[in-house]
């Protein structure tokens, strides 16, 4: 087997920043004190003239993404999951989503695997927050070269977009010549016909690794990867209730108002199956590394497996 | 500043007030004493100081205004009507359903730069229009105004501190020091004092102003034209309510509108204001 190339998400959105300076002359930078972690420091380097650190002060860099928006610049304002949809959710919401300005927030460290620095710092509800913003684009990607896309797909969309990346390396899943990107477009990775596994982020590996280990045991499970969470791809989601008759969600974030409740309200709307989600339960994350926080929370292809052999009973 | 200058916009500033009570009175709801109180700045503004054209209401070389104590929209409305953004008659459909002029500015109507309301964001919004006009090389201005009650709000010391460490001097923060807020004295709920000197710490250029006197007004924005290298504070002295007799300095009219019977006094008392200036 080759071997796997790993990289965080929170790279390939610095890198694709830096890449996209010289085409979009109005994109500019934004960042409270997080540009190492965030790695908008790459675009920094590169670009000092359009790179504003705001200071550990959020709410005000919000604002100011929308100020200069108004006056027709493309900011992506940066910093953790945590701050950027937690603490400057109602700047979010009032100075950004409200007057619908053209601010792309670069969420980086979301969900659990941010390890070892804890509870406080791992964001398992920031999907849940921005998608009550009405307009706002949600895109959770997988991997480095969906990660790239994003960034470019949300630079030449016009109107908010959050986007959520990751601290930690995951595998390159996407490395193909027919890779195709587009907001609002779900992707079918594998085909399957007794269950579909709907997954986002980092779990769509892991529902990967989870299929094929279900092949041997004679399930057949397909394989549909949300990059986009608001707004939700409702055809393709309502397509596999139909022919599979049975959904299991996986997400790094809370079971509460993320993927799992996006597809469930898809689902409830035009073909009610049992959609069983997978998540964060209802409580807080705490320190560790990040590999065996995601196994000891459930986030790995085995528990996918364990949860998709129940759900197949349900049908 | 010249008398016949002072006077066209001592009729404004009047003028907007009666727009301030018709909107109020109309939406049965609003906040008619904090709109008063900066009748006579955004006239100031809007007449004799910002580079804006109606007719052509995004150029992008206009000068902005966010008023991020938003609540004061009534008084806003109503310059925006003087100044032919929209009819007058727009005023008495504040707050109506389906109406364009909603309870706080929104950045969809005409003549509006940025939605606010939620105390403490204009100022940030603020910011970055003025770094955006940094970064362009543009030379319009960018004005906020400020309430002294929202000024204790975190968020607006954050802008503080960004605006003073860009160097911002494209931007003028007025703050409407009426000393009253929604629970009583500013002194007294949660004292926000001292305002002049916060400012200076943050590395503002501070100016302090009298609100109701179109000289010193004048006087205190000439001296604002001379700033470089940091933003302008601009403390306007105000007295809520002003130009209507029985809600000057009253904190009970920060947001409760006028019945029939106090619509009819206040606008009497306006109309005869407006007269003897005609006169």
């Amino acid at each position: 087997m080759a071997d796997v190339i790993k990289k965080a998400t929170r790279e390939s959105y610095g890198e694709s920043l830096k890449e996209l300076a010289e085409e979009y002359k109005d994109l500019v930078v934004l960042d409270a004190d997080l540009a190492a972690a965030t790695k908008t420091g790459i675009f920094k380097k590169a670009y000092p003239d359009r790179f504003y650190d705001c200071g550990i002060a959020e709410a005000n860099m919000m604002g100011v993404a929308a100020g200069l928006a108004a006056c027709g610049k493309i900011p992506f304002a940066s910093t953790f999951a945590m701050f950027a949809a937690g603490r400057a959710y109602e700047i979010v919401r009032n100075s950004i989503g409200y007057p619908h300005l053209n601010v792309k927030i670069g969420a980086t460290h979301a969900g659990i695997s941010v390890g070892e620095d804890g509870a406080t710092h791992q964001c398992n509800e920031d999907i849940a927050l921005m998608r009550t913003i009405p307009g706002m684009t949600i895109i959770n990607p997988c991997d480095d070269i969906e990660a790239r896309a994003a960034v470019r797909a949300a630079v030449e969309f016009n109107g908010p977009v959050y986007m959520r990346f990751g601290r930690l390396a995951v595998p390159v899943i996407n490395n193909k010549e027919t890779y195709k990107f587009e907001i609002g477009k779900g992707v079918v990775m594998k085909d399957g016909t007794d269950v579909t596994i709907v997954a986002t982020g980092l779990m769509v590996n892991e529902a990967l690794e989870s299929a094929k280990s279900l092949e041997s045991e004679g399930i057949s499970a397909r394989v549909v990867n949300i990059h986009t969470i608001k707004p939700i791809d409702k055809e393709l989601i309502c397509k596999c209730a139909k022919e599979t008759g049975v959904i299991v969600t996986a997400e790094e974030h809370s079971i509460i108002g993320g993927l799992g409740s996006a597809v469930a309200e898809a689902v409830t709307e035009c073909c009610p199956v049992p959609v069983i989600r997978i998540g964060v339960n209802d409580e807080y994350g705490y320190s560790g590394p990040a590999v065996d926080l995601l196994k000891k929370f459930g986030l790995s292809a085995e528990n996918i497996s364990e949860k998709v052999k129940e759900a197949v009973k349900l049908k | 500043m010249e008398d016949s200058v002072k006077k066209n916009l001592q009729k404004i500033a009047c003028k907007v007030r009666m727009g301030v009570i018709e909107g109020t009175y109309n939406a049965k709801s609003g906040h008619p004493g904090g709109s008063l109180s900066i009748s006579d700045l955004v006239t100031y503004l809007y007449f004799n100081k910002m580079n804006v054209n109606p007719a052509d209401p995004e150029n992008p070389d206009r000068d902005r205004f966010v008023l991020s104590k938003g609540h004061t929209a009534p008084a806003l409305y109503a310059v925006l009507a003087q100044k032919g953004y929209f009819a007058e008659d727009e005023l008495k459909s504040l707050r109506h359903i389906g109406a364009m002029l909603q309870g706080h500015p929104c950045i969809h109507t005409s003549g509006i730069d940025m939605s606010s309301g939620s105390l403490g964001q204009g100022i940030s919004a603020a910011c970055g229009m003025a770094l955006a006009g940094k970064l362009d090389n543009k030379t319009y201005k960018v004005y906020t105004v400020l309430g002294d009650g929202e000024i204790e709000e975190g968020q607006v010391w954050e802008a503080a501190m960004f605006a003073s460490h860009y160097k911002l001097d494209n931007l003028v923060a007025i703050v409407d020091n009426n000393g009253l807020q929604i629970d009583g004295a500013i002194t007294e709920v949660c004292s926000p004092e001292p305002i002049t000197d916060k400012f200076e710490a943050f590395g503002w250029h501070v100016i302090t102003m009298d609100a109701h006197d179109f000289d010193s007004i004048d006087k205190a924005f000439a001296e604002a034209e001379t700033v470089t290298g940091k933003p302008v504070a601009i403390i306007q002295k105000s007295v809520k309510g002003k130009g209507v007799s029985f809600m000057e300095n009253q904190v009970g009219w920060h947001g409760t509108a006028p019945n029939k019977e106090q619509h009819e006094q206040a606008m009497a008392e306006l109309s005869a204001q407006l007269k003897e200036l005609e006169g």
